[in-house]
């Protein structure tokens, strides 16, 4: 096997083995639209990083964080239903990303690469790095997992408990925004929560207990990895939409399979 | 006896708006209090202030001792994607199986244990709601609104429960409710409460009491419900004859 195709095969196993777990609490908090939001404002990141001359990666995580911190603060005034909010946020901070972007001196930038993804030019550094950032990102779920599952369930309940909600919350938007940062490069902007969602709602139908429904997420994102990759290359079908699709395809599977504890 | 809570003066302002003004009580240990009032009277948010959740304009909660608190928020909304099961539900307070399942025992559901959180009915909801709040073998217990979603006859049910669990544990339990009659043999004191309080004292007094006439009108007051009907512990309806209610 050729060695991009290798790292290519890396790097989408890492990003989907991490997207499991945190997937399954976008689906849980309904989170899906939140981030779509941060996603697309990963792209301002870039565009800030070019500007600034910071890592790319670096300013998208800050620029992501920065924006859920203002989200969060924003939903508290309850003006404006949060989906709207969601949706003036979402796509003012895409546009405004897609503008600095022209705007930038000298800059020729791929566009299309940092919507879509580039996943066979990823080099053996972001690869290393990617595994790095999932393994930080589980890590810190594994650590968090009863407080996370807690909010989750009920908020007040579990700050009645003992558990720090707002650090707790915290913990969960960095993680977010670490993802978002290393799955840029493998499925862009505009598909990074497919890559959440999707497993998860695929893993839904399987799981009885959250645990299971992370980890099976985990199995689901990685296939999906797997046949995009191999479909891409058997057709020469753009890498990053592959994946996406064969995870479209995994759900679809799965809905020939009656949902567990619905029948209850 | 040394009161487990005091509430000093507690003023609450949201947006200009008064919420609660001068409220001011004590909850003794194997005391249960009632706080009664309209949709609006600001019940939850007093309830909010004093669990921590929420900062009051002025005034002080004081406990003058520590406190374990036991919680049982008004309704429990779990997203049907999350496959939680009761035992899984109650492990999130602790993770000691043989506890959870003593404290399900405690609320007569132990048999639910594997079912799924989503599934529940509403009186069942509420007993693993208090399931819960038991885990942390309370000094006080707080219930907002404990018989949400029950039919009238698991809501006696509940309450008897409630007031079992009182006689047993010695913990002192104070709770939101929005009628007075369903609530008035599980209860010591009430407080009748509409942003400041009205009135309080027993039941039977608060009952009597003019100012409690005159916010829920006389109409509610006589208001009784006629059963034809037998329910079981789950809520189920197992003899239906004539329905008329109201």
């Amino acid at each position: 096997m050729a060695d991009f195709l290798l790292l290519a095969l890396l790097a989408g196993l890492g990003v989907a083995l991490v997207s499991g777990p945190l997937g399954a609490f976008v689906v849980w908090r309904r989170m899906a639209y939140f981030g779509d939001t941060l996603a697309h404002s990963a792209l301002l990141g870039v565009a800030a990083g070019l500007w600034f001359s910071i890592a790319p990666g670096i300013a998208v995580i800050v620029i992501c964080l920065l924006m859920a911190i203002g989200l969060l603060a924003l939903q508290r005034q309850q003006a404006l239903a949060t989906d709207t909010l969601l949706g003036i946020l979402s796509h003012s901070s895409l546009a405004l990303g897609l503008i600095a972007m022209y705007l930038i001196p000298g800059a020729r930038v791929d566009l299309e690469s940092l919507l879509f993804g580039d996943l066979l030019a990823v080099t053996a550094l972001e690869t290393l790095s990617i595994w790095l950032v999932a393994g930080f990102v589980l890590g810190l779920i594994y650590w968090l997992w009863t407080p996370l599952l807690s909010i989750t369930v009920h908020e007040d309940l579990a700050q009645v408990e003992g558990v720090n909600v707002g650090l707790v919350k915290t913990c969960l938007m960095l993680t977010l925004a670490l993802v978002i940062a290393i799955a840029m490069k493998v499925v862009g902007v505009l598909l990074i929560t497919a890559l959440m969602v999707i497993p998860a709602a695929t893993a839904r139908r399987f799981a009885i207990s959250p645990a299971q429904m992370a980890v099976l997420g985990s199995v689901a994102g990685m296939i999906a990895v797997c046949l995009g990759i191999a479909a891409s290359w058997w057709w020469d079908t753009p890498m990053g939409p592959s994946i996406v699709l064969s995870a479209g395809l995994l759900f679809l599977v799965s809905l020939a399979r009656r949902a567990r504890q619905q029948k209850a | 006896m040394q009161p487990l809570l005091n509430s000093n003066d507690i003023c609450l302002q949201i947006a200009g708006k008064t919420i609660l003004d001068h409220v001011s009580f004590q909850l003794f240990p194997r005391q249960i209090l009632t706080l009664i009032g309209p949709n609006g009277a600001g019940k939850t948010s007093l309830v909010r202030i004093i669990l921590g959740l929420l900062k009051a304009s002025s005034g002080t909660v004081a406990f003058p001792r520590p406190l374990r608190i036991g919680y049982m928020p008004q309704k429990l909304h779990i997203d049907a994607t999350l496959p939680l099961t009761v035992g899984g539900f109650l492990a999130l307070a602790d993770r000691h199986r043989k506890r959870c399942r003593d404290a399900l025992e405690r609320v007569a559901i132990s048999h639910l244990y594997d079912q799924p959180v989503s599934g529940l009915s509403g009186g069942e909801t509420q007993r693993v709601l208090l399931a819960r709040a038991l885990l942390r073998k309370p000094d006080l217990l707080v219930l907002d609104e404990p018989v949400q979603g029950v039919d009238v006859n698991g809501q006696e049910a509940l309450y008897q429960l409630i007031t079992q669990i009182r006689n047993e544990s010695g913990c002192g339990i104070l709770m939101v409710s929005h009628d007075l009659h369903l609530v008035m043999a599980a209860t010591d004191q009430v407080i009748c409460l509409n942003q400041h309080i009205c009135c309080h004292g027993t039941p039977e007094a608060v009952s009597a009491s003019p100012a409690y006439t005159e916010l829920f009108g006389v109409r509610t007051a006589l208001y009784t419900h006629h059963h034809d009907h037998q329910h079981s512990l789950h809520g189920e309806v197992e003899d239906c004859g004539d329905h008329h209610h109201g």
